[in-house]
């Protein structure tokens, strides 16, 4: 067997979701924008009615930044939970992949990849929305696109790993509910951290989707300052989940 | 000359032995079919042969590479057309076939003359730009040998190429069959269809429970046992194929 990856195979993997996507965007698309669009009205100017500022900033503008974060994670989670098993399970698009030059090795880091691209034009769907309600108010926000790719993939590889291990396509609910909501409530983009119990906000603090909401929100604040160990973060998060989300992967198909 | 060599090829899955100790040789050229009921073992060899499956012992060399040392050399020079329809259902007939170039390097223009020659050689032509859920099973199947096609492979293994089509589609995958054989590819199948092996196999591997009970030609096999290839399993494993018991022997 061989142990690496050759990203020209990777890639082919990649062109050809993206060929697929070409033509399937116009229905999936609104799956992923809808619900975002949703908690942007539904808690900034609905609930923002009530709460106006979160240490002085407008509610809406206050978590604004974090939807770009959310909206770019489940963009990446879907692609690699339901996305992934699907092609995996049911429509054997791996089997057919396989049969190919492509390698084991080679076709996770194409779905890997694939998701991160997704979960980065996801996000910057978002930035576009969000400049036209004039929430940003610095180009720094620019500097939040190539960041998306990396949180992609740490989103992507996490949700990689549970998909290797899912008895069926029904227990990717536990997935959502005990972990992906949690993060998604819990991560800062509602509310500050600090108004959580010490042990949760400890929690909190190493989930990767708190550190991307808090560089959103940097840059489209306009403020650089203090993002560099968020990046860092992330990057350790993509080095540590990686072996696991291929060798587990890898494990699941190759019989 | 020996195109594949397998030697003491077993396969466990959790405690259950799929594969068991077999020994094979496939020559250039020849048309060689793995015959027996589902859970012979036969898929396992098969998908073993492209390296989705690892053995649990023994080796095989394909055009003279172990296939664990160089899986994606030796698959660029194979095709492979599955038991499952495994198409790109989103995408048309063309567009299936191009996708599937990509993953052998081949350039887009090679790819799309080869693409409309293929479906040309299967009768999808007029289908081209046809989605994949419009396209009948028996078209479907012809699709997915035309994809098989993609890379002009040196040997072609077919995974129950016929099972489930009409008489019609039936014959025409075996006179494509025929055809490439004429052409020198080696063909390796698994098929639980007695005519099908006997019209199309040089030589068969006779499995059962995963083992080869004996590898010969029809003919010789026919002549030794006496009786057509279905006694000669019978008599050779006590059991029938599962394809009688459905009633689906009854093919032409």
């Amino acid at each position: 067997m061989e142990k690496t990856i050759c990203l020209k195979r990777a890639f082919r993997v990649w062109q050809r979701h993206l060929t697929v996507y070409t033509k399937l965007y116009k229905t999936s698309i609104a799956l992923n924008f809808v619900e975002p669009a949703l908690y942007l009205i539904a808690f900034g100017i609905g609930l923002g009615a009530f709460i106006k500022d979160i240490n002085g900033v407008p509610y809406i503008k206050f978590i604004a930044p974090g939807i770009i974060a959310s909206s770019s994670m489940f963009a990446a989670t879907y692609e690699c939970t339901y996305g992934t098993y699907v092609r995996m399970t049911f429509q054997k698009t791996f089997d057919a992949i396989l049969a190919t030059p492509i390698n084991i090795n080679d076709l996770i880091a194409g779905e890997l990849i694939w998701a991160a691209t997704k979960s980065m034009f996801y996000g910057t769907i978002i930035i576009v929305a969000i400049s036209a309600f004039r929430l940003v108010d610095s180009p720094f926000v620019i500097a939040i696109i190539p960041i998306l790719f990396l949180s992609g993939l740490v989103f992507a590889e996490i949700s990689m790993v549970c998909t290797a291990v899912v008895p069926g396509i029904d227990s990717f609910n536990y997935f959502y509910t005990l972990f992906m909501t949690p993060m998604f409530l819990f991560s800062g983009i509602f509310f500050p951290l600090d108004v959580l119990p010490p042990a949760v906000a400890k929690i909190a603090f190493f989930t990767p989707l708190y550190h991307l909401t808090l560089i959103c929100r940097s840059l489209v604040w306009g403020s650089a300052g203090g993002i560099a160990g968020s990046i860092a973060w992330l990057v350790v998060v993509i080095l540590i989940i990686a072996p696991l989300a291929f060798i587990l992967m890898r494990k699941r198909i190759i019989k | 000359m020996d195109i594949i060599t397998a030697r003491g090829l077993t396969k466990d899955f959790n405690h259950t032995r799929a594969v068991d100790n077999i020994d094979f040789d496939i020559k250039k050229g020849e048309c060689f079919g793995f015959l027996g009921p589902n859970g012979a073992g036969k898929t396992t060899v098969m998908r073993m042969l492209y390296c989705v499956v690892v053995p649990t012992s023994g080796t095989i060399k394909v055009f003279g590479l172990d296939i664990e040392d160089n899986p994606s050399i030796i698959k660029s020079r194979i095709g492979v057309m599955p038991q499952d329809d495994n198409l790109d259902i989103e995408l048309s007939a063309l567009k299936n076939l191009i996708v599937y170039a990509r993953y052998f390097e081949i350039p887009y223009r090679t790819s799309r003359k080869t693409a409309y020659n293929l479906l040309e050689y299967v009768g999808l032509t007029e289908k081209a730009d046809e989605n994949i859920k419009n396209l009948s099973g028996g078209m479907q199947r012809a699709l997915l040998l035309a994809r098989s096609l993609i890379n002009s492979p040196e040997i072609l293994i077919l995974d129950e190429p016929t099972t489930g089509l009409d008489p019609h589609s039936r014959h025409n995958v075996w006179n494509k069959l025929k055809d490439l054989k004429e052409k020198n590819t080696t063909l390796i199948l698994t098929t639980h269809y007695m005519e099908e092996a006997e019209r199309l196999c040089d030589r068969v591997a006779i499995m059962d429970r995963g083992r080869i009970i004996t590898i010969d030609s029809p003919k010789n096999l026919m002549e030794t046992h006496g009786g057509n290839l279905e006694y000669v399993y019978l008599k050779l494993t006590g059991k029938r194929l599962k394809g009688k018991e459905n009633g689906e022997n009854n093919l032409s």
